[in-house]
């Protein structure tokens, strides 16, 4: 059987796991720099499309065109995200069904977005293992509905990925636990990530985790505190420097470039206020600086009523799984949002306990898809996952009102049946129209698609007698199928998504993706081999103007030489080239570099030594 | 197949709860999609459907009162779809005093509640509660018990006394629901002002 990855693709940071056989043991697959998480940010630029830190560095270079955070996106409307529309640098067009994102003089859909993540993934395993990779488990978060989950899929397949399995997060997390502390009890896991929450109850008893109740937000996170962060930033810098901000013409929050980096300054001081007790935050603007002291409290005054807004879904969870707090054995925190000092100690408070983060939070839900993986592949046979279905399935019945076919926390694989019928005489097509969520207005709850039976024989109305079987299986996926049973015929069902992309369209982006693969590839790694070379260039321009005078004649034209070459190369399409000639410039550069770092330690010696003498006089 | 058949059991209501469970964990074990991936098609397809199967009898089965719902829909052969299984009823010596309740309700609705009212409503919201929970117990114990000992001639009787039972408990419970959601309706207007 060839080989399945899991992949964890994150709001802020994707990651790629396996288990490595050997031990048993689920580990990440770093990049070529040992660096674990792939931000999960593309870069849409005039030479191609950029990924991951390199697409990081276009964020305040280019916001329009440099797409973040965009599984907040996943399987939604135009209509759900048109709220946080004036806090996103890109645009997105309005227009019926899913979001189409607008870069670069094109659209582009959240899967194609979330397939160029993967696809990196894909190719740092592929260059892990040395052997193609066609196969993955990718976890969702456990409150994601169908079109979030279909959404998640058709990204994997652009990917050139089968998605063999979707795994919720906080049970990938709990399995990832369960390799060596979970053996028996009932566990919470609280998994506050950078765009989504979830909580889930699991009964662990003899390898089998038995998800009891999920609950949720799926737009609740990191990328919130920042939000609020932000905004309480954007007012102060205003209340401080409103005349210089006048006179440049800036407005803070609707200016895309100045918001990024708003965006950015408030996210670096929200994560060292989780370890330390005040930070000092420096923004550099053109005609000033902010400086500004922030105390732990004032951000967690300000995030407070966000992390208030995660016990309502704790507290569903436990009554829908019959549960007291204290009947909770363990408690499991998954997610980088989880580090925020508040958090930890509103969980705690909860359910009375102290949580468990000994293993990375980054990284536990890639290390559990992993564990998924193995169990597909047959690798481990005495784990298996029961997860339970999020949010009520229904239909749309007379008046409005949603019929709950499937209730929420129902174990999957699940399947429910329901008769139809014709109203008319001679009817040979009837619509039904699919929902989910837990309210009972249709109006209310989200639609997932509307589904036309045809085919059906022409007959008096309410003779046709059409079974239609709603089947939730292991993924949280829906598939129905009908028949006519008193033909037995099977009755076509065409599925029109509200908020997903049509067979053909993914298929189309399929073969896009096949296509330009390739070529991706090749440009991306150019691309990269290029800004590598660009920061080689300006350290070394840096160098020569402040040390020449410690470099021989001889060596200052060696320098001299390679990087001509550099600048040459630079110029070209070969990255091989340009790879050659920045490492033969970094080595042109080492002697120099090494004498100008001794110079600039005497001299902090010298001037330290100054200022104790300054001191003790 | 029916939900009984699925784990072994005959169609009695008295099960071990424990047993039951490590029953589903076995069948789990044997028919989960994720121990089948690498079967053929058909035979991950038939996978499915028992595993799918073996969840929804698991479902009807491990709760005592959604057994019973299963059990009265299963003897009189209707569709197996999840829900009440019998029609809410208000039980005969409870009439009256439901239906000065009911206009209570009404007046509530129509202009809030005072202090006094609004504590005879918690009071009964609590007697009925206590009711209900003593009906549930009745359900589980003793006619849960008559069902499993009655011989073929006793068994009409046996079931039509849980099915009385249910749908008085099912009566209890919206009219519990239907009190509490007036009293949370009419909360604000008892949430003494503050000055600001």
């Amino acid at each position: 059987m060839s080989r399945i990855i899991g992949i964890d693709l994150g709001t802020t940071n994707s990651l790629v796991a396996y288990v490595d056989e050997k031990t048993n043991l689920p580990r990440v697959i770093p990049d070529e720099r040992g660096r674990a998480l792939l931000p999960s940010i593309v870069a849409f630029t005039p030479e191609g499309i950029l990924v991951g830190e390199a697409a990081r560095r276009q964020l305040v270079r280019r916001p329009r065109a440099t797409v973040y955070s965009v599984k907040r996106l996943m399987g939604r409307g135009f209509d759900d995200v048109k709220g946080e529309l004036r806090y996103l640098p890109f645009a997105i067009a309005p227009a019926d069904g899913i979001v189409k994102i607008q870069v670069e003089g094109r659209e582009v859909t959240p899967p194609e977005v979330s397939a160029v993540v993967l696809r990196a993934l894909k190719e740092r395993a592929e260059r892990h293992f040395g052997e193609a990779i066609e196969q993955a488990v990718i976890t969702v978060p456990a409150y994601f509905n169908d079109s979030q989950r279909q959404a998640t899929r058709d990204a994997g397949r652009i990917a050139g990925l089968d998605v063999v399995r979707i795994v919720n997060e906080p049970t990938a997390a709990s399995l990832a636990y369960g390799l060596d502390r979970l053996k028996r009890g009932v566990v919470a896991v609280y998994d506050l990530g950078g765009g989504t929450f979830d909580i889930s109850i699991l009964r662990v008893n003899e390898g089998i985790f038995e998800v009891l109740a999920t609950n949720g937000d799926t737009h609740l996170g990191g990328d919130d505190f920042d939000r609020v962060l932000m905004l309480w930033l954007a007012e102060d810098i205003q209340s401080h420097h409103h005349r210089e901000l006048a006179q440049a013409g800036v407005d803070l929050v609707r200016d895309a470039d100045a918001a990024q980096e708003l965006r950015l300054a408030a996210e670096a001081a929200k994560m060292r206020l989780s370890t330390v007790e005040r930070t000092t935050l420096t923004i550099p603007f053109a005609d000033f600086t902010y400086h500004r002291d922030i105390p732990r409290d004032d951000i967690e005054r300000l995030i407070a009523p966000l992390v208030a807004k995660t016990l309502g879904p704790c507290r569903q969870a436990l009554k829908d799984a019959g549960l007291g707090a204290s009947e909770i054995d363990e408690v499991v925190l998954v997610g980088g949002s989880t580090r925020v000092p508040l958090v930890r100690r509103r969980v705690q408070e909860l359910f009375g306990r102290v949580p468990h983060s000994q293993l990375n939070p980054d990284e536990v839900v890639a290390l559990g898809a992993a564990v998924q993986a193995h169990i597909l592949a047959g690798g481990i046979t005495d784990m298996l996952l029961l997860d339970v279905t999020p949010l009520s399935l229904g239909i749309e019945t007379l008046g409005g009102i949603v019929s709950v076919l499937i209730p929420r926390n129902t174990t999957i694989p699940t399947s429910a049946r329901e008769m139809f019928t014709t109203s008319v005489d001679g009817q040979t097509v009837v619509d039904m129209h699919v929902l989910q969520g837990e309210r009972e207005l249709a109006k209310d709850c989200r639609s997932l698609a509307r589904f036309e039976l045809s085919g059906i024989d022409p007959m008096p109305a309410g003779m046709p007698r059409i079974e239609v079987t709603f089947l939730i299986d292991a993924n949280g996926l829906l598939t129905t199928t009908a028949k006519e049973l008193r033909t037995g015929k099977a009755a076509a069902i065409e599925v029109k998504p509200t908020y997903g992309l049509s067979e053909t369209e993914v298929q189309r982006m399929v073969e896009d993706s096949f296509t330009y693969a390739e070529a991706d590839v090749e440009t991306r790694l150019l691309i990269e081999a290029r800004n590598e070379a660009d920061t080689v260039i300006t350290h070394v321009e840096r160098a020569l103007r402040q040390g020449a005078h410690l470099a021989t004649d001889a060596e200052r034209r060696a320098i001299e030489a390679a990087l001509a070459k550099l600048r040459q190369a630079r110029g070209g399409d070969d990255r091989h080239v340009i790879i050659e000639t920045t490492t033969a410039l970094n080595r042109a550069t080492e002697h120099l570099a090494e004498v100008m770092m001794d110079a600039a330690l005497r001299g902090a010696i010298q001037s330290r030594r100054a200022d104790e003498i300054m001191e003790s006089q | 197949m029916n939900y009984f058949e699925v784990f072994g059991l005959d169609r009695k209501l008295g099960i071990d709860q424990a047993a039951l469970q490590a029953r589903f964990y076995e069948l789990s074990r044997r028919w989960h999609p994720d121990y089948q991936h690498a079967a053929p098609p058909d035979e991950q397809a038939r996978a499915l459907e028992q595993s799918a199967l073996v969840n929804a009898a698991y479902r009807a089965l491990r709760d005592p009162i959604a057994r019973i719902e299963y059990l009265i829909r299963l003897e009189e052969g209707r569709e197996t779809k999840e829900g009440a299984a019998v029609k809410p009823q208000a039980p005969p010596e409870l009439l009256e005093e439901i239906f000065e309740l009911q206009e209570m309700l009404q007046d509530a609705k129509a202009g809030g509640l005072d202090q006094a009212s609004r504590a005879r409503l918690v009071a009964e919201r609590d007697a009925l509660a206590a009711r209900q929970r003593e009906e549930s117990a009745r359900l589980t114990g003793p006619l849960s018990a008559r069902w499993d000992d009655a011989g073929p001639a006793d068994r009409r009787q046996a079931l039509d006394a849980l099915k009385r039972s249910l749908a008085t408990r099912a009566y209890l419970r919206t009219v519990i629901d239907d009190l509490n959601a007036a009293l949370e309706e009419t909360q604000e207007d008892h949430v003494p002002h503050h000055r600001h």
